[in-house]
């Protein structure tokens, strides 16, 4: 059973690839997920911002209340050098590199074009086979065009593409109101790869303390349904390759990412509940399905289910949610 | 030979040499000596090396006596070893060093003399720690300068190698210890030429050895004792002459030539000075400037002390000295005259009898004291005293640089006179400890000292508030070599850096004609005149001064860089000062920014590109109009209803006028009023809480958690709000026990330091706008006229019956007037809450021991101090004894009032049928359990009192002066755990021991905080503190385990800002409980690294993870049949590794030893678990015995 594909130009054994999360912070966990059959491994998000902000919360709580008071001039002792840039996660790269033999993805959310650049070289001279762009960004400003803010997206592809040589995915928001058109802008931009979809982290309320809290919820499969229309619908239309993210738990969902044309299929929530293992159960009930099914390879039934292909590209598009609905409200 | 030029302070001089020349060093922080050991163990933990290639042990000890302990073992053992130490720490050591001389040792202690603690403590220079060593027989070599402290460091070890005979080295605390020079630095060759490797092989060889077996430190008797301690003679008689040796070695090698006694000045002098430290340095510049002038007069330092040579002392004197007067820097109150006098007398007088003096005559000597406690020693004091030795009968026993009418022993001088050449660059800046003016400042230092050929030197003088401290900082630049080791009196330039200031203090006093002004000013250069104060307009107009502004927070809020307005001050100096050329200046700043902040990250670093750059975009020169115009005048330093002492002495002290008050102005005997922190309005908030009485839920939080005493909380009569001013908040009191009364919460404005830990604890949010609390911080500035005016009348409001209140609880508690207001203590500190809760329960019958410490600084620290009185004019009696006694001194105070409680119950039983056997009766077994007992034992007393007052009965005049003991005290032991788990840890034992009724406050900030953060037993494993860079290896000593297994004391561990109700309950059975309690109160402090205004999130996280479990252990339980020990936390619910994430303190070490990070937070999360075991074992036991072996059982030995 030929379970191959191709990924920003990279060969893969099968179109599993667990996606940026806590699985990746060490070693000896992403081993793990190649044992159990990880075909590729995207690392978690190297977050720009939050290295400035702990190196700044550093300089402040170290210098904070010194040269005030005669007897404590200062407060801690001078460490020969403090490790507040991104060493540690280069250096699991590099590390992550010499333990795997599967390609290692970087996955960096930088803040300035500077962080983006120098990041990403990072990043590649650790040996990373490929980047990924975590765009992760919510505009807020009211003056802040649409338009402007698929700007944003396009500067930081130009800048890393023209700083790296590794092929470059950008993992996406839903949120635009043209996704179609910046996917194909993004593409004409060399975009080597685009990850459907980043989910944001999405604040909580408690009712008791009367406070915004963080509230990380794992994904769901009927989340499955956003990526699935739109790799169905750029299936084709672009160059770069498509990768699936969110709600893909089952062999069934990379069945039908696969059809609605994902190159590969990234596992996170499920991974996270599952363990590493469930990799290994979700390839072999793949095959099962082809065997079953008649299918000799991935290759075969990609795209087959893509808005290009299917008998009716509209099911895809707005009229089949109203027609949804009042199929639903008929059946009551 | 080429050697670095380097800038660098007093302290890094010592201790360069000393770690380069040692093996073991055994340290313990005091300042002003402490920098020496945090550099020696800095260098040792990032793996330098000593001259031998070896890496210097260096162990921080429990006390300075338990280093020299350990160095004499390490000595007899024959290592090359050191210390480093000050003041009581010198004394502590006194024992030891008989020992190390007696026994003819090679070593050398570095020691940055500081004043002795007698009338009052002082952390400034003199020395009089010194002498109080010097019959020790350890050799004395007095350093004036930091370039002689890296030169006599070297010169010392080489000298003791030689003679055996041990040497202290020392210089002046702060004027030398924390002076920033440049000075050239010594290298290896150096070090190595001078240093003979034969002599340590000698001395390794008389080390104890089980290969050649000895015994050292026998016992004799009087047969013998006398004649062996005169075998050392011969080595003390050698030794002048090898130190001198050495002196000369050292001028061979490196070209600096001293002398043991090296005279300066007119060949043909008549009148010589004699002095030794740095007061040598100010009176070498007066003695260069007179002579020139054509006077006669010299100078002659005194670097080798003790042995004191005689005869090369007396031959350094040139033949034409006529009158001699001999400066020194202590006191010695009922001798002869102070130390060097003496032996400046005795060397003339002997050697004239001998005939040896080759004087014209027998000279006049006289001997006077200067500079105790860094007083101030300028050319002009020098003068003076060079003026009065004109007099025929010059003053003997005289006091130079101050005033004394009372004993009439101070020398008249002109403070005008100067010695400041017009080519160095004399600078000045006042700032705030907060805004980083000092730390700038040293990087200018560096930056000149090290960029061009001009010599510089930095001293900076801070106030004694550890919150909104004011810094003024002292710098000079000049072509020459600077010898003016005394503060900027004539600057050429003066930056403000606060606003605030500018009507606080005479910023332009020192400033000379044509001189420069830089201000930090929210007004720009059109507008600043207007709002300038008259007196410094006045000054700028008359002197000519050049006004420069800037709105440095402006360009730090613009470049990221916040409140720190240090890079853009620092920049603006450069511009405008000319020291440097523009551009180079620029580009020197850049370089010293990449080399200070390089290793914290880009980001920093551009950061501070960025506000160097925009610095100079809005720095403007202002056009001074030729019109003074001003009518703002500077208001009166305390308010004129202030008593008279506060009025005459401390106002004059807050103004920074101290220097100046009489030695009449002084109380002889150290003994100082309470309530004056209440006179010193310091307006150092920003923004102040103020309450929203719509939301408030009547809780009484805020006022728990204020470390300053600066939320007050009252219920009244509403009758009494009928002169309430317009606006003063008030509201229904909601429970019942104040039915139908009034409640107010009310910010003192001009006190708050706004940390804003009041509005964090705050739990009630506004249902509309949830951001809101009942207490909100607002700007100071707009509303400090009006809330002043509400706390003048809140605070005229009476106070509560401390009858009616429910005392044990949280809310109860803060109704009661705290007596403990205001203190100086850090924004947000972690300890005073306590402080405070224990003035506010027991406060008005209250007796405190205070350990030296944060403690003692923030509670006794002049110009004013916290503690204060009730209306009724009762308030805690405070008292600071030492660092290492207060449990013992605590002890004293109980066994006093126990013996006067237990006289007056004797003598009152004797004149019972003269006073009324109801009244005595009544007394004698009152029940003083509560405050309605202690309310009615008091009226009873003052009954007595007025019986007794016209008896003429010796017995009743006896009783008269003991009555108010038979009112009972309340003994509180208070101290941070440097005293109570090391230095002080063996009396607190003995006292614990003692059964006696104390109460023991352990304010665990698991740190030494006063010092700076070294480590203290009481430091968490994977904690970085000074002295355990690499992380605390070791589990935290567990004090409240090892004080439970005496079974009759009463211990609590508690954490407000975990359970503010246990902190309560366990001050009240502790003081309850009659015996030793022992409360340890989880303290967290600003060495911790945390967001000081989330404190008590802080103390929560720490109860949660399990590193404080909070707990009581009260033996009255046993009794009644119950488990003495109460777990009041629950099981932890969160990783240590999340509590400590919270605190860079843990988080410093996972950015400098990720690795060791790892390892060290997983031994604590164990720790925390297996305390968690032991405690959840004593909770479930049934009684005290099953307790007891549950303690023994749980010392199992640490894990490594």
């Amino acid at each position: 059973m030929d379970l191959k594909t191709s990924y920003l130009g990279m060969q893969l054994k099968n179109p599993i690839v667990p996606s940026a999360s806590p699985l990746s912070h060490n070693v000896d966990s992403m081993k793990r997920l190649e044992d159990a059959g990880a075909s590729a491994i995207v690392m978690y998000s190297l977050f720009e911002e939050q290295i400035a902000h702990e190196a700044e919360e550093l300089d402040h709580y170290l210098a904070y209340g010194t040269e005030s008071f005669a007897e404590s001039l200062t407060y801690f002792p001078e460490a020969a050098e403090y490790n507040v840039g991104p060493d540690e996660y280069v250096d699991l790269v590099r590390k992550a590199k010499e333990a795997l033999s599967i390609p290692v993805i970087g996955s960096l959310n930088g803040i300035t074009s500077g962080g983006w650049i120098d990041y990403a070289k990072k990043i590649q001279e650790a040996g990373a086979d490929a980047l990924e762009l975590n765009v992760y960004y919510i505009p807020t400003d009211p003056n802040l065009s649409g338009t402007d803010v698929e700007d944003r997206y396009l500067e930081v592809l130009h800048a890393v593409k023209r700083s790296v040589t590794i092929p470059v995915a950008i993992k996406l928001s839903p949120f635009f109101s043209s996704l179609a058109h910046l996917a194909h802008r993004l593409d004409l931009a060399g975009a080597d790869g685009l990850v459907l979809f980043n989910r944001f982290y999405q604040p909580d309320i408690d009712l008791d303390e009367l406070e915004v809290v963080p509230n990380v919820l794992l994904s769901t499969p009927h989340e499955l349904r956003l990526p699935l229309r739109w790799v169905a619908i750029l299936h084709g239309r672009v160059k770069a390759s498509l990768a699936a993210t969110t709600g893909i738990h089952t062999a069934e969902d990379v069945l039908k990412m696969t059809m609605a044309g994902a190159d590969v299929t990234m596992m996170c929530s499920a991974l996270l509940k599952h363990g590493p293992n469930h990799i290994t159960e979700v390839l072999s009930t793949v095959r099962d399905w082809m065997v079953e099914h008649e299918y000799v390879s991935l290759e075969q039934m990609r795209g087959s289910m893509s808005q290009k292909s299917v008998a009716d590209p509209s099911a895809f598009e707005r009229a089949n949610y109203m027609r949804a609905l009042s199929s639903f409200s008929t059946h009551k | 030979m080429k050697r670095n030029k380097v800038t660098i302070d007093g302290n890094e001089a010592a201790a360069y040499v000393a770690h380069k020349l040692n093996e073991v060093i055994a340290i313990y922080p005091i300042t002003p000596s402490s920098n020496m050991g945090e550099w020696a163990d800095e260098w040792s933990s990032q793996g330098r090396k000593n001259l031998w290639g070896t890496i210097p042990s260096v162990t921080e000890m429990q006390s300075e006596g338990g280093a020299a302990g350990a160095i004499h073992g390490a000595l007899q053992t024959g290592a090359l070893s050191t210390t480093f130490t000050a003041s009581q720490g010198l004394l502590l050591m006194i024992p030891n060093m008989f020992k190390i001389a007696g026994e003819l040792t090679s070593t050398v202690f570095h020691v940055s003399a500081r004043s002795v603690a007698a009338q009052a403590l002082s952390i400034f220079g003199d020395h009089s720690d010194v002498m109080a060593a010097r019959s020790t027989g350890f050799g004395m070599l007095a350093s004036n300068s930091v370039q002689e402290v890296m030169d006599f460091a070297l010169i010392a070890q080489a000298a003791t190698l030689e003679a055996r005979v041990p040497i202290v080295h020392f210089f002046d605390g702060f004027r030398t210890s924390h002076e920033v020079m440049k000075i050239e630095e010594l290298t290896d060759d150096d070090i190595r030429a001078m240093i003979d490797d034969e002599l340590i092989r000698g001395h390794r060889s008389r080390a104890l050895s089980p290969d050649h077996p000895v015994v050292r430190g026998t016992a004799q008797n009087p047969d013998v004792f006398f004649q062996a301690r005169e075998t050392v003679n011969p080595y003390y008689a050698a030794f002048p002459a090898i130190m001198q040796k050495a002196m000369d070695r050292f001028a061979k090698q490196v070209g600096r030539q001293y002398k043991l006694y090296e005279y300066t000045g007119a060949p043909d002098a008549e009148r010589v000075i004699v002095i030794m430290g740095s007061g040598a340095e100010a009176v070498e510049e007066t003695v260069d400037h007179l002579d020139k002038k054509g006077e006669k007069v010299g100078l002659l330092k005194v670097h080798m002390f003790r042995p004191f040579s005689a005869s090369h002392f007396v031959k350094a004197l040139p033949p034409s000295t006529k009158t001699i007067a001999v400066l020194d820097r202590t006191k010695e109150p009922g001798a002869t005259g102070e130390p060097l006098y003496m032996d400046v007398s005795t060397s003339i007088t002997e050697t004239f009898i001998d005939g040896s003096l080759h004087l014209n005559g027998f000279p006049k000597i006289i001997g006077g004291r200067y500079g105790l406690s860094s007083k101030e020693f300028t050319p002009a004091m020098v003068k003076g005293v060079f003026d009065m030795m004109k007099q025929e009968k010059p003053k003997n026993h005289f006091t130079v640089g101050i005033n004394d009418d009372v004993t009439h022993t101070s020398v008249e001088f002109d403070p005008a006179f100067s010695t400041e050449p017009d080519d160095v660059i004399r600078a000045m800046f006042y700032g705030l400890g907060a805004d980083g003016t000092v730390g700038a400042n040293k990087n200018s230092i560096k930056i000149i000292g090290e960029d061009t050929d001009f010599f510089a030197q930095g001293y900076f003088v801070y106030d004694s508030k550890k919150s909104g401290s004011t810094t003024v900082s002292h710098l000079r630049f000049g072509p020459r070599p600077i010898h003016s080791t005394y503060l900027v009196d004539s600057a050429n330039f003066v930056a403000c850096h606060q606003w605030f200031f500018l009507e606080k203090f005479d910023v332009l006093k020192t400033a000379v004609p044509g001189s420069t002004f830089l201000l930090n000013s929210y007004f720009g250069a059109d507008k600043v005149w207007e709002e300038l104060p008259r007196h410094i307009q006045e000054q700028i107009i008359k002197k000519k001064i050049k006004l420069y502004v800037i709105d440095a927070y402006k360009v730090a809020q613009a470049t990221g860089m916040g409140g720190r307005i240090n890079t853009i001050m620092q920049t603006c100096f450069f511009a405008i000062s000319g020291v440097l050329p523009r551009e180079k200046a620029i580009e020197a700043i850049k370089n010293a920014i990449k080399k200070t902040y390089g290793k914290k990250g880009d980001k920093i670093v551009q950061q501070n590109f960025d506000a160097v750059d925009q610095t100079l975009a809005n720095l403007f020169e202002v056009k001074v109009p030729a019109m003074v115009t001003s009518k703002i005048e500077m208001p009166p330093v305390v308010s004129e209803n202030a008593p008279e002492f506060v009025q005459k002495v401390t106002a004059g002290m807050i103004a920074g006028f101290g220097d100046a008050l009489p030695v009449s102005a002084m109380p002889a005997d150290g003994t100082y009023p309470t309530g004056t922190a209440q006179w010193e309005k310091r307006n150092i908030a920003l923004e102040i809480p103020i309450w929203d009485e719509s939301i408030c839920i009547q809780c009484n939080k805020c006022a728990i958690v204020c470390p300053h005493a600066t939320i007050r909380i009252k219920v009244y009569d509403g009758e009494t709000l009928k002169n309430a001013p317009a606006g003063f908040k008030s509201m229904d009191y909601k429970a019942a026990e104040y039915k139908g009364m009034k409640y107010t919460v009310q910010v003192a404005p001009e006190d708050c330091t706004g940390c804003g830990i009041c509005v964090d604890i705050c739990p009630a949010k506004n249902k509309s706008e949830t951001r809101l609390k009942a207490i909100n911080m607002e700007a100071q500035p707009p509303l400090r006229e009006r809330e002043r005016s509400y706390y003048e009348y809140f605070l005229s409001l009476p106070e509560i019956d401390r009858r009616t209140v429910k005392v044990d609880s949280v809310k109860g508690s803060q109704f009661l007037q705290p007596l403990f207001e205001y203190s100086g203590a850090c924004l947000g500190c972690g300890e005073t809450p306590y402080v405070k809760l224990a003035s506010q329960l027991f406060g008005d019958r209250m007796i405190v021991a205070n350990a030296t410490g944060c403690s003692s600084i923030y509670g006794g620290n002049l110009p004013t101090t916290p503690w204060t009185v009730n209306p009724e004019g009762r308030g805690p009696a405070w008292s600071n004894s030492l660092f290492e006694d207060n449990a013992e001194f605590g002890l004293g105070m109980r066994l006093a009032v126990d013996k006067h409680t237990a006289m007056a119950r004797e003598m009152l039983t004797q004149l019972a049928p003269q006073v009324g056997d109801e009244l005595a009766r009544a007394i004698l077994n009152a029940d003083q359990s509560d405050e309605a007992g202690i309310y009615e034992q008091r009226v009873w007393v003052e009954q007595l009192k007025k019986k007794l007052k016209p008896m003429n009965d010796p017995v009743a005049r006896n009783l008269l002066s003991l009555a108010d003991n038979l009112v009972k005290r309340s003994v509180w032991i208070m101290g941070g755990d440097g005293w109570a788990y090391d230095i002080g840890f063996g009396g607190l034992d003995h006292v614990l021991a003692s059964g006696k009724n104390v109460n023991i406050l352990v304010l665990d900030t698991e740190v030494y905080s006063n010092t700076g953060g070294q480590m203290s037993k009481a430091t968490p494993r994977s904690a970085v503190a000074k002295f355990a860079a690499g992380g605390k290896p070791l589990a935290k000593k567990d004090l409240g385990l090892i004080a439970m297994t005496y079974g009759n004391v009463y211990v609590a561990q508690i954490a407000m800002g975990y359970n503010d109700t246990q902190t309560v309950r366990a001050f009240m059975e502790a003081e309850a409980y009659d015996g030793p309690s022992l409360i340890i109160a989880y303290s967290h402090c600003i060495a911790h690294g945390i967001n000081m205004t989330k404190g008590m999130s802080n103390q929560k996280a720490a109860v949660e993870c399990g590193h404080w479990p909070i707990y009581r252990f009260n033996p009255t339980l046993v009794g009644q049949g119950k488990n003495p020990f109460v777990l009041d936390s629950k099981e932890p619910k969160i990783k240590f590794e999340q509590y400590a994430s919270m605190e860079a303190r843990f988080k410093m070490l996972t950015k400098s030893h990720p690795e060791q990070a790892k390892k060290l937070s997983a031994l604590a999360q164990e720790d925390t678990q297996k305390r968690w075991k032991v405690l959840e074992r004593l909770a479930k036991a049934d009684t005290g015995t099953d307790v007891k072996k549950v303690i023994e059982q749980s010392h199992a030995p640490q894990e490594h």
